[in-house]
């Protein structure tokens, strides 16, 4: 049976300051409801090109589209189709002067203008799926880092995005803090939420996605299914990057 | 000291601070909303504006409190532009004070993390909304400390109003030792009339700036991917 294809890009040109290209020719398809996870050794591009499907950086050439409708970062319509494509980063960057309730209502209250009541109790119950109903008060600086990283979920689901990008959202995490962020993820992919996934944590890349793409040097080097991929990678440069997650006993 | 002369000129001084509290006031206010917009104009890098406002606050930082009062004083008059003292007065606060707050404002701005503004736009809010409602917001808590020492400053500066024939407190303290050469008395009132309005000012300060330190916190020094 053949998807609602939702986000696509076409030859996706970039690169900083003119130099070299950091996106060399990026071409990809998203489906309604699939997971793909995007993994490569540092420096790969993987992040930009996150960054770029949302428009926050300007791209050199190519296109990207959303639902057949080319989205451009100048124009105004940017922000509608923003508030369709939700993004969490890396480092947890809650809103400091505002209660964690503040944070996940600002932009449904200030862009949606949505009924502040209904707003509550949806927050709420987000809250409570992801442990942390007891916070909605507190400041951020009062979280921990992988409670803030669960607010930011939460904060981007409830603009009812139709696509999330998560950006290496556990790589500022303590190691005991990464599961209950994952977790949360997980559940959100058995849920059908359609996701483009920055990860290095290897085995979560395998549990959760629908499809792998390995990134080199501003290419996708290879592309398959999550059991292949990471069973038997066909490239030698994804054979090389897989290594170095194994360790030998001495 | 003679504390007879002292008590009997409470009430000239007490009507000069409040002169001298008023210019304040109303050169602060306007410093401030100068000092705002110029560091909009700044922040959103506005072509033409920029450049005027660059010109402004180094003119205006780096002149003297009493050549700028001079020029309005006695140099506007010659355009046909004429100003009261106390005009003069506010106005030469004001133009002063402008660049002061405008740079406090800008560094303010400029110290909330890019990631920030990303995180706004990325939940779909506009570049205003983001402006408005999340660096806004953490840009005046961390100003509050320079604003502080510049609302303090700015005070002080007032001391040379007198030189535009303005009554306030130095004003009157030359009086009287020029009428009655009471150097010590009139000096001793004129510092003890300055510290009554400037401590609980600072102190004021000092406890807002407790207040607001949320903003210190929970910033995450982390950069943007690559």
């Amino acid at each position: 049976m053949k998807q609602e294809v939702i986000l696509t890009t076409k030859n996706l040109k970039k690169s900083y300051d003119n130099e070299q290209l950091v996106l060399k020719d990026m071409s990809f398809s998203l489906e309604k409801g699939e997971v793909v996870v995007v993994v490569g050794p540092s420096g790969c591009g993987k992040s930009t090109f996150l960054r770029c499907l949302n428009m926050l950086e300007p791209i050199d050439s190519g296109t990207i589209s959303f639902k057949d409708q080319v989205i451009e970062r100048d124009r105004k319509d940017a922000y509608t189709i923003r508030q369709k494509i939700g993004m969490v980063f890396q480092s947890y960057d809650l809103f400091p002067h505002l209660t964690i309730l503040g944070n996940i209502l600002l932009a449904p209250l200030k862009v949606q203008k949505r009924e502040k009541q209904e707003l509550i109790q949806e927050a709420e119950q987000l809250l409570k799926r992801v442990g942390l109903l007891d916070k909605k008060d507190a400041y951020p600086r009062q979280l921990s880092g992988g409670q803030k990283q669960r607010v930011a979920i939460v904060r981007a689901l409830m603009m009812h995005p139709e696509i999330l990008l998560l950006d290496e959202i556990t790589a500022a995490l303590d190691p005991e803090m990464v599961r209950e962020v994952l977790q949360v993820v997980l559940e959100l992919a058995k849920e059908g939420m359609t996701m483009v996934i920055v990860t290095h944590e290897m085995e979560f890349a395998k549990a959760v996605s629908d499809r792998v793409l390995f990134m080199d040097q501003g290419l996708v080097v290879e592309e398959g299914k999550p059991e292949d991929f990471f069973t038997s990678p066909q490239t030698e440069r994804a054979k090389q990057f897989l290594n170095t997650f194994h360790y030998e006993a001495i | 000291m003679d504390f007879e002369f002292i008590r009997g000129n409470v009430p000239l001084y007490v009507e000069a601070a409040g002169i001298t509290l008023r210019i304040s006031f109303l050169g602060i206010l306007l410093s401030t909303v100068i000092g705002l917009l110029c560091s909009l104009v700044k922040v959103f890098k506005i072509p033409v504006l920029g450049f005027v406002v660059n010109c402004y606050i180094e003119i205006s930082r780096n002149t003297p409190l009493l050549i700028q009062l001079f020029f309005l004083y006695f140099g506007l008059p010659k355009l046909g532009i004429v100003l009261s003292s106390e005009g003069c007065a506010i106005t030469g606060l004001a133009f002063l004070g402008g660049s002061y707050m405008a740079e406090a404002f800008r560094t303010g701005i400029e110290q909330v993390p890019k990631i920030q503004t990303e995180t706004g736009l990325s939940l779909g809010l506009t570049k205003w909304q983001v402006f408005l409602h999340i660096i806004l917001p953490q840009a005046i808590a961390t100003s509050v400390p320079v604003f502080c020492a510049n609302i303090i400053f700015l005070i002080k500066e007032t001391s040379v109003f007198s030189a535009v024939a303005l009554a306030d407190l130095m004003f009157v303290a030359k009086d009287l030792i020029g009428i009655y050469y009471k150097t010590d008395e009139a000096l001793f009132m004129l510092v003890t009339a300055y510290l009554m309005i400037l401590l609980p000012i600072s102190l004021l300060c000092s406890w807002v700036e407790r207040r607001v330190r949320y903003a210190e916190f929970g910033n995450s020094s982390a950069v943007p991917g690559k």
